[in-house]
């Protein structure tokens, strides 16, 4: 049984044409069930049902019950099975439903998953993607909207993967189910309906490299996942005042792509992370001190975060916005960065001090 | 008994390489002999000795790089017998001898009165590395910490302890702590108005170097606040920093502000928007040092200084200009009455007559002669006049002639040529580079009539002369053809004024015109 | 099962001296389930094991040389000295390992027969674990899917009644395991785990039912440990006459006793046996001190597949 990646002959692949992010995901698992028949889907609702977010929707009907396999609601057992088949040969892919379920099985993740080819002396790979949705903003409440992907990316032997584009979302599974190591897959929840057109043939996504989305000369917007079209907005917005600010799309969140990040700062002289994860120990963290590290002498302003507040996030709309990153607060960040005048209030929960006591 | 250390001859140097010494152990010094040769980025340096007495130990064998204020030879001073035994008795103290490992903190705080902290010999990142990593392997360290150890041979490779001899204990601390500085540090600290107690030393051992004092702030001057590409830029663009108004977060420095001074200064326009500061970066690639260190990267080093010299020169002082064309009749007729029947190696030529008129006249105008310091004038101690000398491969030296003005024309002429073929072949001394009150500068060779020069800071006038002309010229109602030379003066405006300096280029050509009494 | 044992004890002498460092646990006393239910495996068979894994590495036939460089934490050891003595892997044996979270295991030995299951390739897998990790969450959940896709799994409980110091009876409400293992719809069934025939007659129904596809099995293997958790259990929860009591039924002297009274054992060759082992363990200790240390700079190989690997 050999895999093989030449992608699908589809007639209606050849020019663009109009998707969105959930079928693009389900068109790359499309492919890669039907060019490597080690691959099955495991997770909970993903035949039946069609997957909690709709994206496995019609797949069941065509590869079947066996590798379209329904799991009971017990996140250690089937990731850990997934573990034990990717082990024994098998190219599984495992939904978790959320991130926030996947602390379930945060042991088989961690002390399996990540650790067996080190543990076994390199005897045992992990061949193994796990994909999961992440993140916050439709209202979900304090245990519904982690973005948990900067602890996973806190783990060796891992490679964490932030799909955050339609051509990502399509292409991005070939390549992490080529890598011979486990793969983590955080797709947003709020990505799932974004639409546009799919470029035709682009090839599999290189998951080494962070992408520049739009380029810019004066602050570098650094950011993944669902915050990348609010990082856009914002450089649209921050273009209308004069200020040029570059994009940067991380796509993979371990191992990070040093050089990309750097480069961008180095042309930039400036920049802000955005993260939807909690600021204290965030990725955002990670990569502001790594740019301090290999960057400092490029630096013309201290680097900026834009984070989540501190807080589990609150049911209620007005709270719950006020707690993530938004536009007007990556905005201001970048004007704070060029040296701008930033309208108070702007921002004002990015300001606030971290403390043990809630504010 | 105390150290002849590596010398600092320039605020760009951190170390050198002894390369020869004049003197042996045993040998009788005096203050200001020259015991060694110096080889920095710039040049091959003869360097004197501060301290009269008798050379002990030679520490560094001859090609060595060692860092400024690495002791490299032991005086032996003229003191008594047992003050000698009574210092080497605490050197051998207990808190001397301990290790790093050794000593706890609190002990450190009972460390003998007078051994400030970072003077001790116990200073983590003061010690040196061979030193760091026994204290790292928890290896017992099998000498005690010393200040030197008599029984180094002059072959053995050298380690800097970095400590400096106990004071004795009713020195005032800032005499203690002045023991880190060598006395043309404490004399430069001295001119500059600095208080060498608030300096920190990074020589060894925390020694205040010369390079200390010459990158110290003037006193209460706040550390500019500037980002760190700010910073690179201002250091590549040759911007002084604490000359700009902040416009980042709490005042920072920013990029943005280095380019709008630079801009200023090459006489260009406000920029209109960020894409233009990108552009602007373009202009300026980043001068790539030379990872060599041979001759081009000295030449470089020197660029670098001039660049930075100069600039602060341009952007600190408010320069007036005067010019005045003198008749050189008399003193030409003099000088061919002088160097009748001398051999032409011993001719006087002009330009020892116009560096006389120029030391007197600075000697009768005092206000032109000394520093513009902490907002106010010191006069120089005498007239010492640099006298800038181009060198071949490009680059400028200013070596110093000490009381010009006491000279006779002869004497200063042959002090010049020594200087100016020393300079050349980089072989001045520390003292020869240092201490000038006013400098002149003579382009006469270079064929042009008029030189407007830069003054070199802290001095406040810089005086200027150009080639010896014969041009159509009126004299007592009389049209006649005379050599003629174009005396300018650059002056601090801060210091003087524009009747000082007329009065100074009015000395200059009354001067002139009696040559025999120069 | 006396090179089990012999191998252990020469292990608790190499650690008093502190050539042998980390947790150890000794599998003494339970020798029986590890050898008796390797009888029942194939070489195609695949074994995930626990913390308490000596028996089972060397039941299934990893050499003794290898589990002793591991545990002196060298280049030569079954996992590179990375491992050590809770982390003994051969992929090669197709032994997947100790895992030391405790009920790690079981999920993943659900994976190894899930893979089998659906490429048809009629193996067992044999997932070993205690009566402390029948408590664990993984248990469960691993036992319902095993048993809901009737995966050919071989779920050996060794119940030696103490998880760590805890008393099976203080942590389990029903202590009857195999009977609340049948509950979840598996074949389940009580054996005498000091009893090395016991046990391979048992392991071999089970892997026969498993491969006629009669889904996961349970044994609850009633054992016990003659020494303490590990080398850092004082072992005060115990009391001394249970331990003696168990020590009657010692399974390798028991084995001995049956097999010198069916002729089978002179006394003879049991010291000949002794000798060869011995002989075999010195020469493991030896390997191991002799074997060369992984360089530092390898540190961080394996933490990643090598650049360029992709899946075959």
């Amino acid at each position: 049984m050999t895999a093989t990646h030449t992608r699908t002959t589809d007639p209606a692949a050849s020019s663009d044409r109009k998707t969105t992010y959930r079928e693009a995901m389900r068109e790359a698992l499309r492919e890669a069930l039907r060019t490597d028949e080690r691959v099955f889907l495991m997770g909970e609702d993903v035949g039946r049902y069609g997957g909690c977010f709709g994206v496995s929707l019609g797949l069941l009907e065509e590869f079947g019950p066996e590798r379209i396999r329904d799991a009971p609601l017990s996140e250690s057992a089937f990731v850990g099975a997934g573990i034990g088949a990717a082990l024994a040969g098998m190219r599984p892919i495992v939904e978790i439903m959320t991130v926030n379920f996947s602390l379930l099985a945060l042991d088989q993740i961690l002390n399996n998953a990540a650790t067996l080819l080190h543990m076994s002396g390199g005897q045992l790979p992990v061949p193994i993607v796990i994909r999961m949705t992440t993140g916050a903003g439709r209202q979900l409440a304090a245990q519904h909207s982690h973005s948990l992907e900067g602890w996973y990316a806190h783990i060796p032997g891992l490679r964490v993967l932030a799909p955050a584009t339609l051509t990502d979302a399509r292409y991005m599974l070939a390549p992490a189910l080529a890598d011979p190591d486990p793969v983590l897959i955080f797709e947003h929840g709020s990505l799932y309906n974004v639409s546009g057109d799919l470029p035709a043939d682009t090839g599999p996504v290189d998951i080494d490299h962070a992408a520049v989305r739009r380029p810019g000369t004066d602050v570098s917007l650094i950011t993944y996942g669902g915050s990348l079209p609010k990082a856009l907005a914002a450089a649209d917005d921050l273009a209308n005042d004069g200020i040029s600010a570059e994009v940067v799309d991380l796509r993979t969140l371990r191992p990070l792509d040093d050089t990309t990040i750097g480069d961008s700062v180095a042309r930039t002289h400036r920049a802000v992370v955005i993260d939807e994860g909690w600021r204290t120990g965030s990725l955002a963290a990670e990569i502001s001190a790594r740019v301090t590290e290999q960057h400092f002498y490029d630096l013309d302003a201290p680097v900026g975060r834009v984070c989540s507040a501190e807080v589990p996030m609150p049911y209620a709309r007005r709270l719950e916005e006020a707690a993530l990153p938004q536009v007007d607060g990556i905005v201001a960040a970048a004007r704070r960065a060029v040296g701008g005048p930033v309208p108070t209030g702007a921002d004002a929960a990015e300001r606030q001090a971290v403390t043990g006591r809630a504010g | 008994m105390t150290e002849f250390t590596m010398p600092s001859l320039g605020a760009d140097m951190d170390e050198g390489v002894l390369q020869e010494w004049l003197v042996g152990p045993g040998d009788r010094v005096r203050k200001g002999d020259v015991v060694a040769v110096v080889e920095t980025d710039k040049a091959a340096i003869e360097v004197e000795c501060f301290e009269s007495g008798t050379v002990g130990q030679l520490l560094v064998p001859p090609g060595t790089r060692v860092p400024v204020g690495t002791p490299l030879a032991v005086i032996q001073g003229e003191g008594a017998p047992e003050e000698q035994a009574r210092i080497a008795a605490e050197q051998g103290s207990p808190l001397a001898a301990e290790t790093v490992a050794e000593v706890p903190h609190r002990e450190r705080a009972r460390a003998p009165k007078g051994a400030k902290s970072e003077q001790e010999p116990l200073a983590h990142d003061e010690r040196p590395r061979s030193r760091r990593k026994a204290v790292r392997e928890r290896k017992p360290v099998q000498e005690p910490v010393r200040t030197k150890s008599p029984k180094k041979s002059a072959g053995q490779p050298v380690r800097a302890t970095g400590s400096l001899t106990h004071p004795p204990p009713q020195m005032s601390p800032e005499a203690e702590s002045a023991l880190g500085a060598g006395p043309l540090v404490r004399h430069l600290a001295a001119l500059r108005g600095l208080d060498l107690t608030t300096l920190h030393g990074t020589g060894p051992g925390g020694r205040i170097t010369r390079a200390d004092v010459e990158h110290a702030q003037p006193p209460l001057a706040p550390r500019v606040r500037a980002t760190p590409y700010a910073r690179r830029l201002a250091r590549d663009l040759g911007v002084d920093l604490a000359a700009l108004r902040g416009t980042g977060d709490g005042g920072a420095v920013r990029a943005a502000d280095v380019h709008t001074a630079v801009r200023a200064r090459d006489g260009r326009h406000e920029p209109g928007g960020p894409a233009e500061r990108r552009r602007d970066d373009e202009q300026h690639p980043h001068i790539a040092v030379p990872t060599d260190s041979g001759a081009e990267q000295r030449k470089d080093t020197m660029r670098r200084a001039i660049a930075d010299l100069m600039s602060r020169s341009k952007r600190e002082i408010p320069h007036y200009y005067l010019s005045t064309t003198i008749d050189l009749t008399a003193a030409g007729d003099w000088l061919r009455r002088i160097n009748r029947g001398r051999p032409p190696a011993d001719r006087l030529v002009p330009a020892a007559l116009l560096l006389k008129a120029a030391a007197v006249a600075a000697q009768q105008v005092p206000t032109l002669n000394g520093y513009w310091q902490n907002d106010g004038f010191v006069p120089g101690p005498a007239v010492n006049l640099g006298v800038a000398v181009s060198l071949r491969q490009g680059g400028l030296l200013a070596p110093v002639i000490h009381g010009a003005d006491t000279l006779p024309p002869d004497a200063l002429m042959t002090i010049l040529k020594d200087l100016v073929e020393r300079a050349r072949r980089g072989k001045l001394r520390g003292s020869e580079m240092t201490g000038a009150t006013l400098t002149v500068t003579n382009l006469g060779d270079q064929g042009v009539e008029t030189v407007f020069g830069v003054i070199h800071p802290p001095q406040v006038a810089l005086v200027g002369f150009g080639a010896v002309v014969e041009r159509p010229w009126a004299a007592n109602g009389m049209l006649g053809v005379r050599p003629l030379v174009t005396a300018t003066l650059a002056a601090d405006h801060r210091a003087t004024d524009g009747a000082v300096g007329a009065r100074y280029l009015t000395a200059v050509d009354r001067l002139l015109q009696k040559p025999e009494e120069l | 099962m006396l090179r089990v044992r012999r191998f252990e004890e020469r292990c608790v002498e190499l650690y008093s001296a502190a050539r042998i460092r980390g947790f150890m646990h000794l599998y003494i006393g339970e020798e029986a389930v590890a050898v008796g239910v390797n009888e029942a495996l194939t070489d195609a068979d695949a074994v995930v094991s626990t913390y308490r894994e000596h028996g089972h590495a060397l039941a299934r036939g990893v050499p003794a040389e290898a589990i002793m460089a591991e545990m002196f934490g060298k280049v030569t050891g079954c996992s590179r000295g990375r491992g050590g003595s809770m982390h003994l892997f051969d992929a090669g044996r197709r032994f997947y390992g100790g895992n030391a979270i405790v009920g790690g295991g079981i999920p993943l030995a659900a994976g190894l027969a899930l893979a089998d299951r659906m490429t048809g390739r009629n193996r067992v897998t044999c997932c070993f674990f205690g009566d402390g990790a029948f408590a664990e969450g993984e248990f469960h959940e691993t036992a319902n899917l095993a048993a809901l896709w009737e995966l050919p799994l071989l779920l050996v409980c060794e119940n030696n009644l103490y998880a760590m110091g805890t008393a099976l009876a203080r942590h389990q409400a029903q202590t009857d395991l195999a009977l609340r293992a049948a509950g979840y719809g598996m074949v389940s069934w009580a054996v005498d785990g000091m009893d090395v025939f016991a046990v391979e007659d048992a392991a071999r129904r089970a892997a026969e039912g498993i491969r006629a596809g009669t889904g996961p099995h349970f044994l609850e293997m009633h054992t016990y440990r003659f020494r303490a958790h590990s080398m850092y259990d004082p072992d005060r929860y115990r009391d001394k006459a249970e331990i003696e009591h168990w020590k009657e039924r010692d399974p390798v002297e028991g084995l001995a006793r049956r097999l010198r009274d069916a002729k089978e054992l002179s006394d003879k060759a049991r010291t000949a046996l002794e000798d060869r082992l011995s002989a075999e363990i010195d020469g493991a200790v030896e390997a191991a001190e002799q074997a060369p240390d992984e360089p530092v700079e390898d540190l961080l190989k394996y933490v990643t597949s090598p650049v360029g690997v992709s899946r075959p």
